[in-house]
Protein backbone atom coordinates (compact mmCIF):
# COMPACT_ATOMS: atom_id res chain seq x y z
CA UNK A 1 0.00 0.00 0.00
CA UNK A 2 1.26 3.33 -0.95
CA UNK A 3 1.94 6.12 1.06
CA UNK A 4 -0.19 9.27 -0.04
CA UNK A 5 3.88 11.41 -0.25
CA UNK A 6 6.55 9.57 -1.53
CA UNK A 7 10.23 12.08 -1.67
CA UNK A 8 13.38 10.97 -3.54
CA UNK A 9 16.37 12.40 -2.44
CA UNK A 10 19.94 11.55 -2.41
CA UNK A 11 23.48 12.52 -3.97
CA UNK A 12 24.15 14.45 -6.62
CA UNK A 13 23.87 12.61 -9.90
CA UNK A 14 22.16 9.34 -7.83
CA UNK A 15 19.55 8.61 -10.73
CA UNK A 16 16.56 10.76 -8.28
CA UNK A 17 14.83 12.10 -11.40
CA UNK A 18 14.93 8.82 -13.17
CA UNK A 19 13.58 6.83 -10.20
CA UNK A 20 11.07 9.34 -9.39
CA UNK A 21 9.73 9.71 -12.92
CA UNK A 22 9.60 5.69 -13.06
CA UNK A 23 7.89 5.57 -9.58
CA UNK A 24 4.80 7.85 -10.73
CA UNK A 25 4.49 5.97 -13.53
CA UNK A 26 3.80 3.09 -11.44
CA UNK A 27 1.61 4.63 -9.04
CA UNK A 28 -0.67 5.83 -12.08
CA UNK A 29 -1.43 2.09 -12.80
CA UNK A 30 -2.75 2.03 -9.44
CA UNK A 31 -4.22 5.56 -8.72
CA UNK A 32 -6.23 7.98 -10.78
CA UNK A 33 -4.12 10.97 -9.56
CA UNK A 34 -0.93 11.20 -9.22
CA UNK A 35 1.65 14.43 -9.33
CA UNK A 36 5.47 14.33 -9.82
CA UNK A 37 7.27 17.53 -8.16
CA UNK A 38 10.23 18.86 -9.28
CA UNK A 39 12.13 20.44 -6.30
CA UNK A 40 14.96 20.88 -7.97
CA UNK A 41 17.02 24.24 -7.08
CA UNK A 42 20.80 22.95 -7.90
CA UNK A 43 21.04 21.72 -11.24
CA UNK A 44 19.04 23.31 -14.44
CA UNK A 45 19.57 20.24 -16.72
CA UNK A 46 18.38 16.69 -16.61
CA UNK A 47 14.96 17.75 -15.04
CA UNK A 48 11.83 15.82 -14.56
CA UNK A 49 10.18 17.80 -17.08
CA UNK A 50 12.24 15.98 -19.83
CA UNK A 51 9.82 13.88 -19.61
CA UNK A 52 7.05 15.99 -20.19
CA UNK A 53 5.52 13.77 -22.78
CA UNK A 54 5.58 10.87 -21.54
CA UNK A 55 4.04 12.01 -17.60
CA UNK A 56 1.02 13.54 -19.70
CA UNK A 57 -0.13 10.27 -21.67
CA UNK A 58 -0.39 8.74 -18.38
CA UNK A 59 -2.40 11.87 -17.00
CA UNK A 60 0.16 12.59 -14.68
CA UNK A 61 0.46 16.19 -13.52
CA UNK A 62 3.56 17.69 -13.78
CA UNK A 63 4.78 20.72 -11.07
CA UNK A 64 8.32 22.13 -12.12
CA UNK A 65 9.11 25.72 -12.02
CA UNK A 66 8.56 27.81 -15.41
CA UNK A 67 12.27 27.67 -15.53
CA UNK A 68 12.99 24.72 -16.07
CA UNK A 69 15.07 23.65 -19.16
CA UNK A 70 15.47 27.27 -19.89
CA UNK A 71 18.37 29.69 -19.79
CA UNK A 72 17.06 31.24 -16.58
CA UNK A 73 19.43 29.63 -14.37
CA UNK A 74 17.82 30.83 -11.02
CA UNK A 75 16.80 28.46 -8.37
CA UNK A 76 12.87 28.62 -8.16
CA UNK A 77 10.52 26.47 -6.77
CA UNK A 78 6.94 26.38 -8.63
CA UNK A 79 4.26 28.07 -6.71
CA UNK A 80 2.10 24.74 -7.74
CA UNK A 81 4.12 22.38 -4.97
CA UNK A 82 2.13 23.33 -2.24
CA UNK A 83 -0.55 21.30 -3.80
CA UNK A 84 1.83 18.31 -2.68
CA UNK A 85 0.09 18.76 0.95
CA UNK A 86 -2.74 20.74 0.20
CA UNK A 87 -4.54 18.26 -2.42
CA UNK A 88 -5.05 15.19 -0.29
CA UNK A 89 -6.66 13.25 -2.79
CA UNK A 90 -3.52 12.97 -5.07
CA UNK A 91 -0.53 10.64 -5.06
CA UNK A 92 2.66 13.07 -4.61
CA UNK A 93 5.90 12.10 -5.76
CA UNK A 94 8.42 14.72 -5.06
CA UNK A 95 12.20 14.90 -6.82
CA UNK A 96 14.25 16.95 -4.72
CA UNK A 97 17.78 18.23 -5.89
CA UNK A 98 20.79 16.45 -5.29
CA UNK A 99 22.51 16.97 -1.84
CA UNK A 100 22.24 18.66 1.41
CA UNK A 101 22.21 22.20 -1.14
CA UNK A 102 19.36 20.50 -2.76
CA UNK A 103 17.33 18.69 0.33
CA UNK A 104 17.06 23.00 1.42
CA UNK A 105 14.17 23.09 -0.76
CA UNK A 106 12.17 20.86 0.50
CA UNK A 107 12.24 21.97 3.95
CA UNK A 108 9.28 24.49 3.49
CA UNK A 109 6.96 21.46 3.11
CA UNK A 110 8.25 19.37 6.22
CA UNK A 111 5.78 20.39 8.48
CA UNK A 112 2.59 19.66 6.43
CA UNK A 113 4.27 16.40 5.26
CA UNK A 114 4.60 15.77 9.34
CA UNK A 115 1.71 16.56 10.29
CA UNK A 116 -0.37 14.66 7.52
CA UNK A 117 1.93 11.29 8.46
CA UNK A 118 1.77 9.34 5.45
CA UNK A 119 4.61 9.80 3.68
CA UNK A 120 7.90 7.79 2.96
CA UNK A 121 10.94 9.51 2.12
CA UNK A 122 13.41 7.52 0.18
CA UNK A 123 17.51 7.75 -0.06
CA UNK A 124 18.44 7.29 -3.62
CA UNK A 125 21.91 5.43 -3.55
CA UNK A 126 24.34 4.52 -6.25
CA UNK A 127 27.34 2.87 -5.21
CA UNK A 128 29.37 3.52 -8.67
CA UNK A 129 29.23 7.52 -8.07
CA UNK A 130 33.24 8.15 -6.91
CA UNK A 131 31.89 10.51 -3.65
CA UNK A 132 29.84 7.63 -1.58
CA UNK A 133 31.63 4.40 -2.85
CA UNK A 134 31.72 2.86 0.54
CA UNK A 135 28.94 2.84 3.11
CA UNK A 136 30.05 5.28 5.62
CA UNK A 137 30.53 8.27 2.94
CA UNK A 138 26.85 7.40 1.57
CA UNK A 139 25.71 7.77 5.29
CA UNK A 140 27.59 10.78 5.67
CA UNK A 141 25.76 12.97 2.80
CA UNK A 142 22.43 11.10 4.01
CA UNK A 143 22.37 12.78 7.51
CA UNK A 144 23.37 16.16 5.89
CA UNK A 145 20.30 15.47 3.90
CA UNK A 146 18.47 14.62 6.83
CA UNK A 147 20.21 17.90 8.54
CA UNK A 148 19.28 20.00 5.76
CA UNK A 149 15.59 19.50 5.46
CA UNK A 150 14.94 18.25 8.73
CA UNK A 151 13.16 15.33 7.93
CA UNK A 152 14.13 11.60 8.25
CA UNK A 153 14.62 8.46 5.70
CA UNK A 154 12.67 6.02 5.96
CA UNK A 155 13.57 4.03 2.94
CA UNK A 156 16.50 2.86 0.62
CA UNK A 157 16.62 2.61 -3.18
CA UNK A 158 19.68 0.91 -4.09
CA UNK A 159 19.95 2.33 -7.63
CA UNK A 160 23.58 1.55 -8.51
CA UNK A 161 24.57 1.86 -11.82
CA UNK A 162 27.14 2.75 -14.34
CA UNK A 163 24.63 4.01 -16.98
CA UNK A 164 23.90 2.59 -20.59
CA UNK A 165 27.10 -0.12 -20.09
CA UNK A 166 26.04 -1.37 -16.35
CA UNK A 167 26.06 -5.30 -16.27
CA UNK A 168 24.13 -8.01 -13.86
CA UNK A 169 27.46 -8.49 -12.01
CA UNK A 170 27.55 -4.70 -10.83
CA UNK A 171 24.41 -4.59 -9.47
CA UNK A 172 24.91 -7.74 -7.94
CA UNK A 173 28.00 -6.38 -6.37
CA UNK A 174 26.12 -3.52 -4.80
CA UNK A 175 23.64 -5.39 -2.41
CA UNK A 176 26.79 -5.61 -0.27
CA UNK A 177 27.08 -1.98 -0.24
CA UNK A 178 22.93 -1.15 0.67
CA UNK A 179 22.65 -4.15 2.89
CA UNK A 180 25.59 -2.44 4.78
CA UNK A 181 24.19 1.26 4.82
CA UNK A 182 20.86 0.09 5.93
CA UNK A 183 22.36 -2.21 8.94
CA UNK A 184 23.71 1.04 10.01
CA UNK A 185 21.09 3.42 9.96
CA UNK A 186 18.33 0.58 10.64
CA UNK A 187 16.28 1.58 7.18
CA UNK A 188 15.47 -0.79 5.10
CA UNK A 189 16.24 -1.61 1.34
CA UNK A 190 12.63 -0.54 -0.34
CA UNK A 191 13.46 -1.23 -3.75
CA UNK A 192 16.79 -2.12 -5.93
CA UNK A 193 16.05 -0.26 -9.00
CA UNK A 194 17.73 -1.68 -12.38
CA UNK A 195 17.68 -0.47 -15.92
CA UNK A 196 14.89 -3.05 -17.58
CA UNK A 197 17.40 -4.29 -19.66
CA UNK A 198 18.69 -6.43 -17.61
CA UNK A 199 15.92 -6.52 -15.19
CA UNK A 200 14.95 -10.23 -16.20
CA UNK A 201 18.29 -11.36 -14.60
CA UNK A 202 18.37 -9.24 -11.13
CA UNK A 203 14.80 -10.09 -10.13
CA UNK A 204 15.69 -13.79 -10.23
CA UNK A 205 17.94 -13.05 -7.26
CA UNK A 206 16.73 -9.71 -5.68
CA UNK A 207 13.30 -9.41 -5.20
CA UNK A 208 12.66 -6.25 -4.92
CA UNK A 209 13.80 -5.32 -7.95
CA UNK A 210 12.03 -2.86 -10.00
CA UNK A 211 12.74 -2.02 -13.60
CA UNK A 212 13.66 1.28 -14.79
CA UNK A 213 12.82 2.63 -18.24
CA UNK A 214 14.63 5.74 -19.32
CA UNK A 215 12.39 7.85 -21.02
CA UNK A 216 14.49 10.70 -22.20
CA UNK A 217 16.80 9.66 -25.26
CA UNK A 218 19.32 12.51 -26.31
CA UNK A 219 20.60 12.80 -29.58
CA UNK A 220 24.34 12.44 -28.44
CA UNK A 221 23.47 9.53 -26.51
CA UNK A 222 25.39 6.69 -28.20
CA UNK A 223 24.29 3.06 -29.28
CA UNK B 1 41.25 -2.54 -14.54
CA UNK B 2 40.03 -0.70 -12.00
CA UNK B 3 36.09 -0.52 -11.71
CA UNK B 4 34.53 1.80 -13.31
CA UNK B 5 32.84 4.87 -11.91
CA UNK B 6 29.41 6.97 -12.92
CA UNK B 7 30.63 10.79 -13.37
CA UNK B 8 29.27 13.97 -14.47
CA UNK B 9 32.31 15.13 -17.35
CA UNK B 10 32.67 18.37 -14.83
CA UNK B 11 33.44 15.57 -11.90
CA UNK B 12 35.95 13.67 -13.90
CA UNK B 13 38.01 16.10 -15.07
CA UNK B 14 38.60 17.69 -11.28
CA UNK B 15 39.29 14.34 -10.79
CA UNK B 16 41.54 14.02 -13.12
CA UNK B 17 43.95 17.00 -12.36
CA UNK B 18 43.86 15.66 -9.06
CA UNK B 19 45.07 12.62 -10.16
CA UNK B 20 47.86 14.36 -12.12
CA UNK B 21 49.10 15.58 -8.95
CA UNK B 22 47.12 19.14 -9.37
CA UNK B 23 46.61 20.57 -5.84
CA UNK B 24 45.76 24.08 -6.56
CA UNK B 25 42.78 25.09 -8.23
CA UNK B 26 41.26 28.32 -8.49
CA UNK B 27 37.65 29.27 -10.27
CA UNK B 28 34.96 31.00 -9.95
CA UNK B 29 31.67 29.28 -10.62
CA UNK B 30 29.49 29.43 -13.43
CA UNK B 31 26.72 27.35 -15.37
CA UNK B 32 27.94 24.74 -17.08
CA UNK B 33 31.14 24.12 -15.24
CA UNK B 34 30.05 24.21 -11.65
CA UNK B 35 30.81 20.70 -10.64
CA UNK B 36 34.46 20.82 -11.29
CA UNK B 37 34.29 23.91 -8.64
CA UNK B 38 31.88 21.97 -6.33
CA UNK B 39 33.79 18.38 -6.75
CA UNK B 40 37.28 20.71 -6.13
CA UNK B 41 35.95 22.25 -3.26
CA UNK B 42 34.70 18.82 -1.34
CA UNK B 43 38.08 16.95 -2.61
CA UNK B 44 41.05 19.54 -2.16
CA UNK B 45 40.54 19.85 1.47
CA UNK B 46 40.70 16.08 1.95
CA UNK B 47 44.53 16.25 0.14
CA UNK B 48 47.85 17.35 1.92
CA UNK B 49 48.71 20.72 0.49
CA UNK B 50 45.96 20.97 -1.48
CA UNK B 51 44.03 24.13 -1.91
CA UNK B 52 40.69 25.19 -3.31
CA UNK B 53 40.28 28.31 -3.80
CA UNK B 54 36.91 30.56 -5.24
CA UNK B 55 38.45 33.80 -6.23
CA UNK B 56 36.15 36.92 -5.98
CA UNK B 57 36.40 36.92 -10.13
CA UNK B 58 37.38 34.96 -13.13
CA UNK B 59 40.46 37.99 -13.61
CA UNK B 60 41.68 37.26 -9.90
CA UNK B 61 41.69 33.58 -10.11
CA UNK B 62 44.05 33.07 -13.57
CA UNK B 63 45.87 35.55 -12.01
CA UNK B 64 46.29 32.76 -9.19
CA UNK B 65 46.81 30.56 -11.60
CA UNK B 66 50.07 32.56 -12.94
CA UNK B 67 50.95 32.63 -9.59
CA UNK B 68 51.07 29.01 -8.52
CA UNK B 69 52.51 28.32 -12.15
CA UNK B 70 55.78 30.36 -11.82
CA UNK B 71 56.46 28.16 -8.79
CA UNK B 72 56.31 25.14 -11.51
CA UNK B 73 53.07 23.20 -9.42
CA UNK B 74 50.74 21.84 -11.41
CA UNK B 75 47.72 24.71 -11.16
CA UNK B 76 44.12 24.75 -13.03
CA UNK B 77 41.24 27.04 -13.50
CA UNK B 78 37.90 26.09 -15.02
CA UNK B 79 35.01 28.39 -16.15
CA UNK B 80 32.54 28.43 -19.35
CA UNK B 81 32.35 30.98 -22.26
CA UNK B 82 32.13 34.49 -20.62
CA UNK B 83 33.96 33.54 -17.54
CA UNK B 84 37.00 32.31 -19.99
CA UNK B 85 36.86 35.05 -21.72
CA UNK B 86 37.60 37.42 -18.64
CA UNK B 87 40.80 35.03 -18.23
CA UNK B 88 42.28 36.48 -21.15
CA UNK B 89 44.63 38.81 -20.29
CA UNK B 90 45.94 35.87 -17.73
CA UNK B 91 45.85 33.64 -20.72
CA UNK B 92 48.16 35.81 -22.73
CA UNK B 93 50.34 36.48 -19.65
CA UNK B 94 50.80 32.71 -19.06
CA UNK B 95 51.89 32.45 -22.72
CA UNK B 96 54.39 35.20 -22.32
CA UNK B 97 55.95 34.23 -19.31
CA UNK B 98 55.94 30.24 -20.53
CA UNK B 99 54.27 28.70 -17.56
CA UNK B 100 52.09 25.82 -18.17
CA UNK B 101 49.00 25.55 -16.75
CA UNK B 102 45.17 23.65 -17.39
CA UNK B 103 42.10 25.80 -18.52
CA UNK B 104 39.68 24.34 -18.51
CA UNK B 105 36.43 25.83 -21.20
CA UNK B 106 32.64 24.23 -20.82
CA UNK B 107 31.20 26.27 -23.53
CA UNK B 108 27.80 27.69 -23.69
CA UNK B 109 26.04 29.49 -25.98
CA UNK B 110 26.77 33.37 -26.87
CA UNK B 111 27.74 36.07 -27.72
CA UNK B 112 27.15 38.19 -24.39
CA UNK B 113 25.28 35.87 -21.21
CA UNK B 114 24.09 33.87 -24.42
CA UNK B 115 22.61 30.82 -22.68
CA UNK B 116 23.18 27.92 -20.04
CA UNK B 117 22.80 25.29 -23.16
CA UNK B 118 26.28 23.84 -24.74
CA UNK B 119 27.64 25.69 -27.63
CA UNK B 120 30.95 25.61 -29.65
CA UNK B 121 31.16 29.40 -30.41
CA UNK B 122 34.26 29.90 -28.74
CA UNK B 123 36.20 27.95 -31.51
CA UNK B 124 38.12 31.01 -32.71
CA UNK B 125 38.88 32.27 -29.13
CA UNK B 126 40.78 28.95 -28.23
CA UNK B 127 42.71 28.70 -31.37
CA UNK B 128 43.65 31.97 -32.39
CA UNK B 129 45.36 32.43 -28.97
CA UNK B 130 42.82 33.49 -26.96
CA UNK B 131 44.37 37.06 -25.83
CA UNK B 132 46.36 39.73 -26.68
CA UNK B 133 50.21 38.93 -28.94
CA UNK B 134 51.10 36.57 -30.77
CA UNK B 135 50.48 33.11 -29.54
CA UNK B 136 49.00 29.45 -28.82
CA UNK B 137 47.65 27.09 -26.48
CA UNK B 138 47.16 23.46 -26.91
CA UNK B 139 43.28 23.24 -27.55
CA UNK B 140 42.19 19.42 -26.55
CA UNK B 141 38.73 18.79 -27.39
CA UNK B 142 37.17 15.65 -25.31
CA UNK B 143 34.26 14.28 -26.80
CA UNK B 144 33.08 11.74 -23.93
CA UNK B 145 33.38 11.83 -20.29
CA UNK B 146 36.52 9.29 -20.02
CA UNK B 147 38.41 11.66 -23.12
CA UNK B 148 37.69 14.41 -20.16
CA UNK B 149 39.70 12.03 -17.63
CA UNK B 150 42.10 11.12 -20.33
CA UNK B 151 42.78 14.39 -22.34
CA UNK B 152 43.09 16.47 -18.87
CA UNK B 153 45.91 13.99 -17.28
CA UNK B 154 47.19 14.56 -20.99
CA UNK B 155 47.02 18.11 -20.77
CA UNK B 156 49.29 18.36 -18.09
CA UNK B 157 51.75 16.83 -19.34
CA UNK B 158 51.98 18.91 -22.54
CA UNK B 159 52.26 21.65 -20.56
CA UNK B 160 54.97 20.79 -18.65
CA UNK B 161 56.43 18.77 -21.62
CA UNK B 162 56.39 22.21 -23.37
CA UNK B 163 55.29 25.03 -21.09
CA UNK B 164 52.22 26.24 -21.99
CA UNK B 165 48.54 26.76 -20.92
CA UNK B 166 46.66 23.81 -22.24
CA UNK B 167 43.22 24.41 -22.51
CA UNK B 168 40.15 21.28 -22.78
CA UNK B 169 37.85 22.66 -24.82
CA UNK B 170 34.52 21.04 -23.50
CA UNK B 171 31.37 22.07 -24.20
CA UNK B 172 28.58 21.88 -21.51
CA UNK B 173 26.72 18.51 -22.94
CA UNK B 174 30.55 17.10 -21.99
CA UNK B 175 30.18 19.15 -19.13
CA UNK B 176 27.16 17.62 -17.21
CA UNK B 177 26.72 14.29 -19.34
CA UNK B 178 27.17 11.26 -17.20
CA UNK B 179 29.05 7.97 -18.71
CA UNK B 180 31.38 5.13 -17.12
CA UNK B 181 34.67 6.33 -16.32
CA UNK B 182 37.76 4.49 -15.81
CA UNK B 183 40.62 6.37 -13.55
CA UNK B 184 43.53 4.31 -13.93
CA UNK B 185 45.90 6.68 -15.31
CA UNK B 186 49.12 5.46 -14.48
CA UNK B 187 52.21 6.93 -12.73
CA UNK B 188 52.46 10.81 -13.23
CA UNK B 189 55.17 11.67 -15.44
CA UNK B 190 57.93 14.44 -13.64
CA UNK B 191 59.72 17.11 -16.11
CA UNK B 192 62.82 19.59 -15.28
CA UNK B 193 61.24 22.69 -13.80
CA UNK B 194 64.70 23.60 -13.29
CA UNK B 195 62.97 27.47 -14.12
CA UNK B 196 60.65 27.37 -11.61
CA UNK B 197 60.82 30.01 -8.84
CA UNK B 198 61.40 27.65 -5.88
CA UNK B 199 63.46 30.58 -3.71
CA UNK B 200 67.22 30.04 -4.37
CA UNK B 201 68.35 29.20 -0.89
CA UNK B 202 71.58 31.34 -1.83
CA UNK B 203 72.96 28.23 -4.35
CA UNK B 204 71.73 29.67 -7.11
CA UNK B 205 71.16 32.70 -9.61
CA UNK B 206 67.82 34.21 -9.28
CA UNK B 207 64.75 32.43 -11.68
CA UNK B 208 62.98 35.26 -13.60
CA UNK B 209 59.11 34.51 -14.55
CA UNK B 210 58.54 37.88 -16.39
CA UNK B 211 56.87 39.00 -19.59
CA UNK B 212 58.26 42.28 -20.36
CA UNK B 213 61.32 43.16 -22.23
CA UNK B 214 63.09 46.38 -21.75
CA UNK B 215 64.29 45.89 -25.79
CA UNK B 216 62.26 45.48 -28.88
CA UNK B 217 65.07 43.16 -30.30
CA UNK B 218 64.98 40.88 -27.20
CA UNK B 219 61.41 40.31 -27.42
CA UNK B 220 61.27 39.37 -30.76
CA UNK B 221 63.75 36.48 -29.88
CA UNK B 222 61.71 35.04 -27.58
CA UNK B 223 58.69 35.30 -30.23
CA UNK B 224 60.49 33.75 -32.60
CA UNK B 225 61.77 30.93 -29.98
CA UNK B 226 58.25 30.44 -29.12
CA UNK B 227 56.59 29.73 -32.75
CA UNK B 228 59.78 27.30 -33.10
CA UNK B 229 58.43 25.50 -30.25
CA UNK B 230 54.62 25.96 -32.29
CA UNK B 231 56.33 24.24 -35.23
CA UNK B 232 57.47 21.32 -32.84
CA UNK B 233 54.11 20.76 -31.28
CA UNK B 234 52.02 20.70 -35.00
CA UNK B 235 54.14 18.21 -36.01
CA UNK B 236 54.33 15.99 -32.62
CA UNK B 237 51.16 16.58 -30.75
CA UNK B 238 48.39 16.62 -33.59
CA UNK B 239 45.75 13.82 -32.43
CA UNK B 240 42.45 12.88 -34.09
CA UNK B 241 40.34 9.92 -34.33
CA UNK B 242 39.02 8.36 -37.88
CA UNK B 243 35.67 6.62 -38.26
CA UNK B 244 34.46 4.44 -41.32
CA UNK B 245 37.21 6.68 -43.17
CA UNK B 246 37.87 3.72 -45.50
CA UNK B 247 36.16 3.86 -48.45
CA UNK B 248 34.25 7.23 -47.21
CA UNK B 249 33.15 9.75 -50.36
CA UNK B 250 31.63 12.04 -47.94
CA UNK B 251 34.20 13.49 -44.83
CA UNK B 252 32.57 14.91 -41.82
CA UNK B 253 34.91 16.66 -39.48
CA UNK B 254 33.54 17.87 -36.11
CA UNK B 255 34.91 17.56 -32.63
CA UNK B 256 32.92 16.92 -28.96
CA UNK B 257 29.60 16.56 -28.79
CA UNK B 258 29.16 17.40 -32.71
CA UNK B 259 31.45 14.28 -33.36
CA UNK B 260 28.89 12.36 -31.43
CA UNK B 261 25.66 13.43 -33.02
CA UNK B 262 27.58 12.71 -36.52
CA UNK B 263 28.60 9.40 -35.51
CA UNK B 264 24.90 8.32 -34.98
CA UNK B 265 23.94 10.47 -38.40
CA UNK B 266 26.81 8.83 -40.47
CA UNK B 267 25.47 4.84 -38.57
CA UNK B 268 22.12 6.01 -40.45
CA UNK B 269 23.53 6.71 -43.99
CA UNK B 270 25.23 3.94 -44.01
CA UNK B 271 21.90 2.23 -43.40
CA UNK B 272 20.98 3.73 -46.89
CA UNK B 273 24.35 2.95 -48.52
CA UNK B 274 26.17 6.08 -48.71
CA UNK B 275 29.44 6.06 -47.53
CA UNK B 276 30.22 8.65 -45.22
CA UNK B 277 32.89 8.79 -42.48
CA UNK B 278 34.33 10.97 -40.11
CA UNK B 279 37.92 12.30 -39.24
CA UNK B 280 37.69 13.92 -35.64
CA UNK B 281 39.93 16.62 -34.44
CA UNK B 282 40.79 15.70 -30.98
CA UNK B 283 43.73 18.71 -30.95
CA UNK B 284 42.05 21.79 -32.20
CA UNK B 285 45.67 23.44 -32.02
CA UNK B 286 47.76 21.88 -33.37
CA UNK B 287 44.95 20.84 -36.00
CA UNK B 288 44.53 17.72 -37.73
CA UNK B 289 46.03 19.76 -41.56
CA UNK B 290 48.19 16.37 -43.14
CA UNK B 291 45.02 13.86 -42.55
CA UNK B 292 42.27 16.44 -43.62
CA UNK B 293 44.75 17.28 -46.79
CA UNK B 294 45.17 13.77 -47.37
CA UNK B 295 41.42 12.79 -47.56
CA UNK B 296 40.87 15.71 -49.92
CA UNK B 297 42.05 13.90 -52.07
CA UNK B 298 40.38 10.51 -51.88
CA UNK B 299 36.75 12.53 -51.01
CA UNK B 300 34.09 14.48 -52.69
CA UNK B 301 33.47 16.51 -50.22
CA UNK B 302 33.22 17.80 -46.45
CA UNK B 303 30.46 18.30 -43.73
CA UNK B 304 31.80 20.15 -40.95
CA UNK B 305 29.33 19.89 -38.01
CA UNK B 306 29.53 22.72 -35.34
CA UNK B 307 27.55 24.20 -32.36
CA UNK B 308 28.48 28.10 -33.78
CA UNK B 309 28.00 30.16 -36.93
CA UNK B 310 30.89 28.08 -38.52
CA UNK B 311 34.35 28.58 -37.13
CA UNK B 312 36.59 25.35 -37.54
CA UNK B 313 35.00 25.22 -41.30
CA UNK B 314 37.70 28.36 -41.89
CA UNK B 315 40.49 25.54 -41.13
CA UNK B 316 39.10 22.70 -42.80
CA UNK B 317 39.06 24.42 -46.01
CA UNK B 318 42.66 26.02 -45.18
CA UNK B 319 43.97 22.27 -44.34
CA UNK B 320 41.85 20.80 -47.52
CA UNK B 321 43.60 23.93 -49.93
CA UNK B 322 39.71 23.99 -51.10
CA UNK B 323 40.54 21.44 -53.22
CA UNK B 324 36.70 19.91 -52.36
CA UNK B 325 33.97 21.78 -51.38
CA UNK B 326 32.89 22.48 -47.08
CA UNK B 327 29.38 22.42 -46.72
CA UNK B 328 28.95 23.42 -42.95
CA UNK B 329 26.15 21.81 -40.96
CA UNK B 330 25.15 23.82 -37.74
CA UNK B 331 23.13 25.10 -34.71
CA UNK B 332 23.81 27.83 -32.37
CA UNK B 333 22.85 29.39 -29.61
CA UNK B 334 22.87 26.43 -27.65
CA UNK B 335 20.93 24.39 -29.64
CA UNK B 336 22.48 21.00 -30.57
CA UNK B 337 21.99 19.89 -33.93
CA UNK B 338 19.49 16.49 -34.55
CA UNK B 339 20.91 13.06 -36.27
CA UNK B 340 18.76 14.38 -38.94
CA UNK B 341 19.85 18.07 -39.51
CA UNK B 342 23.33 16.18 -39.83
CA UNK B 343 21.85 13.40 -42.37
CA UNK B 344 20.31 16.16 -44.59
CA UNK B 345 23.67 17.37 -45.13
CA UNK B 346 24.47 14.09 -45.44
CA UNK B 347 22.52 13.85 -48.26
CA UNK B 348 23.07 17.35 -49.66
CA UNK B 349 26.96 16.41 -49.64
CA UNK B 350 26.14 13.27 -51.45
CA UNK B 351 24.25 14.67 -54.43
CA UNK B 352 27.22 17.12 -55.30
CA UNK B 353 28.71 15.70 -58.76
CA UNK B 354 32.26 15.20 -60.16
CA UNK B 355 33.78 13.14 -57.59
CA UNK B 356 37.30 12.69 -57.08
Amino acid sequence: MSKRVTIFAGHYGSGKTNVAVNYALWLSEEHSKVSIADLDIVNPYFRSKDSEKVLEEKGIRLISSAFANSNVDTPALPAEAYSITADKDCYAVVDVGGDDRGALALGRYVPDILEENNYEMYFVINKYRPLTPDADSAIEVMREIEYSCGMRFTGIVNNSNIGEETTPEEVQNSFAYADEISAKTGIPVVMTTVDKRIYPQIKEIKENAKPLTLYVRQSWQRG
Amino acid sequence: MSEKVLMKGNEAMAEAAIMAGCKHYFGYPITPQTEAAAYMAKRMPKLDGGVFLQAESEIAAINMVIGVASTGKRVMTSSSSPGIALKSEGLSYLAGCDLPALVINVQRGGPGLGSIQPSQSDYFHATRGAGHGDFHMIILAPASVQEMVDLTFKGFDLGDKYRMTTMILADGTMGQMMEPVSLDMGEVKEYDKSWALTGTKGERKPNIVNSLFMLPADLEKYNFERYEKYKLIEENEVMYDEYMMDDAEICIVAFGVAARVSQNAIDEARKQGIKVGMIRPITLWPFPKKVLNSAADKVKAFVSVELNMGQMIEDVELATRCKKPVLLCNRAGGVIPTTEDVMSKIIEANEIGGAN
